[in-house]
């Protein structure tokens, strides 16, 4: 009724508000799932605080840093979206899009081409492939890296996951109602820029550390 | 008395009779409290029961004084509760200074002791009535939690870290030694027997075992064997610190910082030597992580801590 | 089944299994979680049973030790994360909340479906470990146990429950967003039913603690699979690591069980005492207050588990903290007895039981927030007592409350008052016969997961093994009259316990959208002492109660 997706709601503006909120609502859920990481991470470093440092050193600061301004660039795309959307300029709105989705395509390569240097050069403790580490107290640096792999990858997939959902949104654009439309494009856009806040946590504690 | 059933444990440590006393208080409270809410329902259902005649004027469905009231009361029990229980338990972390000190290694699927003089049991543990014992625990494997019901003291055993409990026995006999931890497939036949002896016979009894050597003999030939006395020793030439009277001392790191060399320190030490490097040394030192056990690194610990004039059990983690 | 499905209500809303597996209607969702989860309920049962059988002697006779740990960790794996965790919430949840804040569904009807297919994907998983050999880690994946000395299927296990926890985040969500965005005009939250309140706390507590349990899952499973070693010590990891984090989420997660099932009691005693729940905004309060208190208490799983004796201290305190608003509930709902017109319908005895199991299960609670006590019970029989009380003698009970008390509801169709008052007795009896002598067990010494023990424990053991057996009879009868009643029973009036909520409005089952007129609100929950409510009883037709 009255061009709402769910019978639940009267009007599109009641809907829109439910929807946000309820993406803050997965936001915080995501935070404590993040934020219990994190804690992993503080605590090993806490412990192993040299051992980190050096082992983040091995990591490779330039393409961390154009990850970081390749990701902040999405978020600007996104909220050019947002903005083109709300005034409901749906085919720039569809190009700032496509723009964000390529940016983090653009990240999950460059993120590729550095799992591929580390695994080559022998700091992949995964799947049973040789670690080789020259550097002091080789074990905590395999427990950096461990955790270095994991955080990164559990933030890849949060990359995939909007990808794949911007796509599937653009797939379905012409199906959808103006309202609908907006829905998606407000809702994406707070998921994207929180996977974008969490990389710009990720970046300084793993790359960072000790420089 | 009661046919054979077991309705109390046993008590026979100095602490036993001390948690009873709280564990009895707040049995009595709670079938205090649990009858009588449990009475006031019942009542009312007869009382007010659809039909009866009961005098229903005067009907209130919230009252400010009386729910503030039980509120209250509730918060100043569960004080006293929480204060008893908090007294009796932060003791744990203080043994006597003159405690006997056991060493105990739990592992898939049995405890192993060793008594001070060295003597080895495997599922049992001899101890003397009216002396502090202290049990130092490690877990080879998996955690493991070592549990005396009739002393009324339960502690983990953690692989990585060494752990403690101590109780006075006071009653000779045989208790239950449990592992309370799942431990994996064997953990309900993990476990043995506690034997209280009178002094005098515990005596005996370590003349009768086959003579061990002690933990710390034991411990100091492994220093030489593993090498540790080339750097460490008095007459050696690589620069490494001297070890003498080394346990609950100070030590300056290179980072500024300055730690207690307690068991956490010395055990991180051997299987992890670069993490806490003493000032003013090369961090030179490899890691024995791997090439020893825990049994062997218990021994080493005993042996560093004969070290120090005074091997008590202060200065814990 | 053409009897079944009633014209013109969501139940003949189309028939076929297509109408049903692809609904989006929030009622038929609560039926698709409640065929899954009493699969599940029973499942588990049938895993408690044989273990009973097996304490029965001190020997390990009836299966071997590898077995009977097998059954232990997927008995607590099923009913923890298959059935507790979403039973209340997934099944009356999911059909009342809309109905109790007068809104057509919930704000998302697609992502509640979802979240039941997740929730079976996630089962597939768990069903597949328990056929292929099962797991061996008891259900709290306890490391290094898990990671580096179980031999059974952890991984895809932790993988289940990790998905699982997925469709209990998407249903806490849809719940939060619904209360906010749907109640109906005049329903301000200090008129919201208490069942909505305790949903919307247990919602809260499932978003924000649930991915904490995903995060040290998927920290055994990189373990295990990648050997990232976050809690094996060799590699400079820490096994209590993953204690801190597990219980940072399965102590709240108790609160998720337990929650509901107040709510549940809060609507059924003031229904049959005819009487306005007694202090409702303390009891809402404290719902909120158990909520937020719940995050706070973890550290008291682990006194004995080598953290710091300080560490220690502050969670005893926090612990007995957490009674308070416990206490104050059970307070407040035996004082709504007062006064009032009591009757002891099936739902009343079950709700009066629950309230006398919760009573005793919390009181043995202060026993395990007293720090010196609790040395002494921790990882016994005790415990087991304990939680049990809690878990199934507190939230199955109040369940089958709510299951009574809403099925005319759910299915427009009355159950034997006979038969059901017999499996509430039968249930009670049972559950105390079982339960009740492992407090003695737990005093007495007898640590839990215990496969074989020593002979002067077996008294209470048999006792324990009898009242098992009694309990599972008091759970297989309402499978019968129930589904019983399903084909034959009588017709039930739109509002047959003449009870106050927005959901006995509407014709009894309601129809696809739920209201005809959708309602406005004008009086407070429980205005059972107002004009128009008082003294009636049962009327045989329908009452046109006043939008």
């Amino acid at each position: 009724m009255s061009g709402t997706e769910s019978v639940a709601f009267d009007t599109p503006r009641r809907e829109r508000r439910a929807d946000t909120f309820a993406m803050w609502v997965f936001i915080g859920s995501e935070a404590m799932l993040f934020g219990a990481i994190f804690l992993v991470f503080l605590v090993a470093h806490i412990d192993f605080g040299p051992a980190f440092a050096a082992a983040s050193k091995r990591l490779s600061l330039p393409l961390g840093t154009f990850n970081t301004a390749v990701l902040i660039t999405s978020s600007f795309t996104m909220a050019l979206a947002h903005g083109l959307a709300l005034h409901r300029r749906w085919r720039a709105t569809i190009w700032a899009l496509v723009a964000t989705a390529a940016l983090g395509v653009c990240f999950l390569i460059v993120k590729g081409i550095e799992y591929g240097k580390e695994i080559a050069e022998g700091l992949a403790p995964l799947l049973g492939l040789p670690f080789r580490y020259a550097g002091p107290d080789p074990v905590h640096a395999e427990f950096f890296f461990g955790l270095y792999f994991a955080m990164t990858s559990l933030h890849a997939l949060h990359l995939i996951g909007g990808i794949v959902v911007i796509a599937g949104m653009i797939a379905l654009w012409g199906a959808a109602s103006p309202a609908n439309r907006l829905r998606r494009v407000v809702a994406i856009g707070l998921y994207w820029h929180f996977v974008d806040i969490i990389w710009v946590f990720m970046f300084p504690v793993l790359y960072l550390i000790n420089r | 008395m009661s046919f054979g059933i077991p309705f109390f444990p046993q008590e026979a440590s100095s602490e036993a009779g001390q948690v009873d006393a709280l564990f009895y208080t707040l049995l009595a409270f709670s079938v205090v409290l649990g009858l009588a809410l449990t009475g006031l329902v019942v009542g009312y259902a007869v009382k007010y029961r659809v039909g009866s005649k009961a005098d229903r004027t005067g009907k209130r469905s919230r009252s400010l004084p009386l729910e503030m009231s039980w509120t209250v009361a509730s918060l100043v029990i569960a004080f006293i509760f929480f204060g008893w229980g908090a007294a009796l338990f932060v003791r744990r972390d203080h043994p006597p200074a003159d405690a006997l000190e056991i060493t105990g290694l739990g592992k898939q699927w049995m405890w192993e002791f060793r008594q001070p003089g060295g003597q080895r049991e495997i599922n049992e543990l001899h101890v003397p009535v009216g002396k502090a014992v202290v049990v130092s625990l490690a877990a080879q494997d998996v955690i493991h939690s070592f549990y005396v019901p009739a002393f009324r003291i339960k502690q983990d055993a953690v692989p990585g870290r060494t752990t403690h409990i101590w109780f006075i026995a006071t009653e000779p006999g045989r208790y239950h030694l449990f592992c309370a931890q799942y431990c994996g497939t064997q953990h309900s036949e993990m476990g043995g027997w506690v034997t209280v002896m009178a002094p005098e016979q515990y005596a005996a009894w370590l003349n009768s075992q086959a003579e061990g050597e002690t933990l710390a003999a034991g411990g100091e030939k492994l220093f030489r064997a593993l090498g540790c006395s080339g750097c460490h020793g008095a007459s050696s030439k690589v620069r490494a610190p001297s070890l003498d009277g080394i346990f609950g001392r100070p030590v300056a790191l290179d980072n500024q910082q300055t730690v207690i060399a307690d068991e956490r320190y010395l055990r991180d030490s051997i299987l992890n030597p670069k993490k806490e490097i003493a000032a003013g040394y090369e961090p030179v030192m490899p890691s024995f992580d791997g090439l020893i056990d825990e049994g062997e690194l218990q021994m080493l610990l005993a042996y560093l801590k004969s070290l120090s004039p005074q091997p008590t059990a202060g200065a814990r983690p | 089944m053409t009897n079944v499905a009633m014209p013109g209500t969501y139940l003949g809303d189309g028939t076929g299994p297509r109408a049903w597996l692809l609904t989006t209607d929030h009622k038929r969702v609560a039926w698709l979680y409640l065929i899954s989860l009493t699969a599940f309920f029973f499942l588990g049962g049938a895993m408690a049973v044989l273990m009973r059988i097996e304490l029965a002697t001190p020997a390990g006779d009836l299966v071997s030790d590898d077995v009977y740990n097998r059954l232990f960790s997927l008995h607590g794996i099923i009913m923890v994360w298959f059935f507790l965790v979403p039973s209340i919430p997934a099944t009356l949840g999911n059909f009342l909340l809309p109905l109790m804040i007068g809104a057509r569904d919930l704000a998302f009807p697609r992502l509640n479906l979802a979240s039941w297919y997740v929730f079976i994907f996630g089962s597939l998983f768990a069903l597949f470990a328990v056929v292929a050999g099962g797991v061996d880690t008891g259900w709290t994946f306890y490391t290094p146990l898990s990671t580096l000395y179980a031999n059974g299927w952890v991984s895809t296990a932790a993988f289940g429950v990790f998905i699982v926890g997925f469709s209990t985040i998407m249903t806490g969500i849809n719940f939060i967003v619904s209360v906010h965005t749907l109640r109906a005009p005049g329903l301000t939250w200090f008129r919201l039913p208490i069942f909505v309140w305790t949903l919307y706390a247990t919602s809260l507590v499932m978003v924000l603690a649930t991915p904490v349990l995903a995060a040290s899952l998927i920290l055994i499973v990189l373990e295990r699979v990648f050997g990232i070693g976050v809690f094996n010590p060799d590699l400079g990891g820490d096994p209590l690591l993953f204690q801190h984090l597990f219980w940072f989420y399965s102590h709240p997660a108790v609160y998720i069980m337990i929650l509901p099932g107040m709510g549940v009691v809060s609507e059924v005693l003031p229904c049959f005492s005819r009487r306005p729940l007694f202090g409702y905004n303390a009891v809402a309060i404290s719902s909120m207050a158990i909520a937020v208190f719940g995050f706070l208490v973890w550290g008291h799983h682990m006194f004995v588990s080598g953290q710091s004796a300080y560490a220690g201290v502050v969670f005893s305190f926090l612990s007995f903290c957490v009674a308070i608003p416990s206490a104050i509930k059970v307070f407040n709902w035996s004082l709504t007895l007062r006064k009032g017109e009591i009757s002891f319908e099936t739902p009343m005895l079950y709700a009066l039981f629950f309230l006398a199991l919760f009573t005793f299960g919390g009181l043995a609670g202060l026993f395990l927030a007293a720090l010196a006590v609790d040395v002494h019970v921790h990882d016994t029989y005790f415990v087991i007592a304990h939680f049990h009380y809690i878990m199934v003698g507190g939230m199955v009970t109040a369940y089958m409350a709510g299951l009574h008390f809403w099925w005319p509801k759910l299915t427009g169709r009355m159950y034997s008052e006979t038969a059901g008052r017999i499996a509430a007795i039968v249930t009670f009896v049972g559950f105390n016969l079982t339960f009740f002598p492992q407090f003695v067990l737990g005093f007495d010494g007898m640590p839990r997961r215990y496969h074989t023990y020593p002979p002067e424990f077996q008294f209470w053991n048999v006792l324990s093994s009898a009242g098992a057996v009694v309990l599972a009879i008091g759970y297989l009868m309402p499978l019968f009259y129930l589904g019983w009643s399903l084909f034959h029973g009588a017709r039930a009036p739109d509002n047959p316990w003449n009870a106050t909520g927005l959901e006995w409005q509407t014709s009894s089952p309601p129809p696809p959208h739920n209201f005809e007129t959708m309602p406005i609100v004008t009086r407070p929950a429980y205005a059972y002492d107002m004009k128009g409510l008082e003294h009636e009883r049962f009327s045989p037709h329908r009452e046109e109660a006043a939008p």
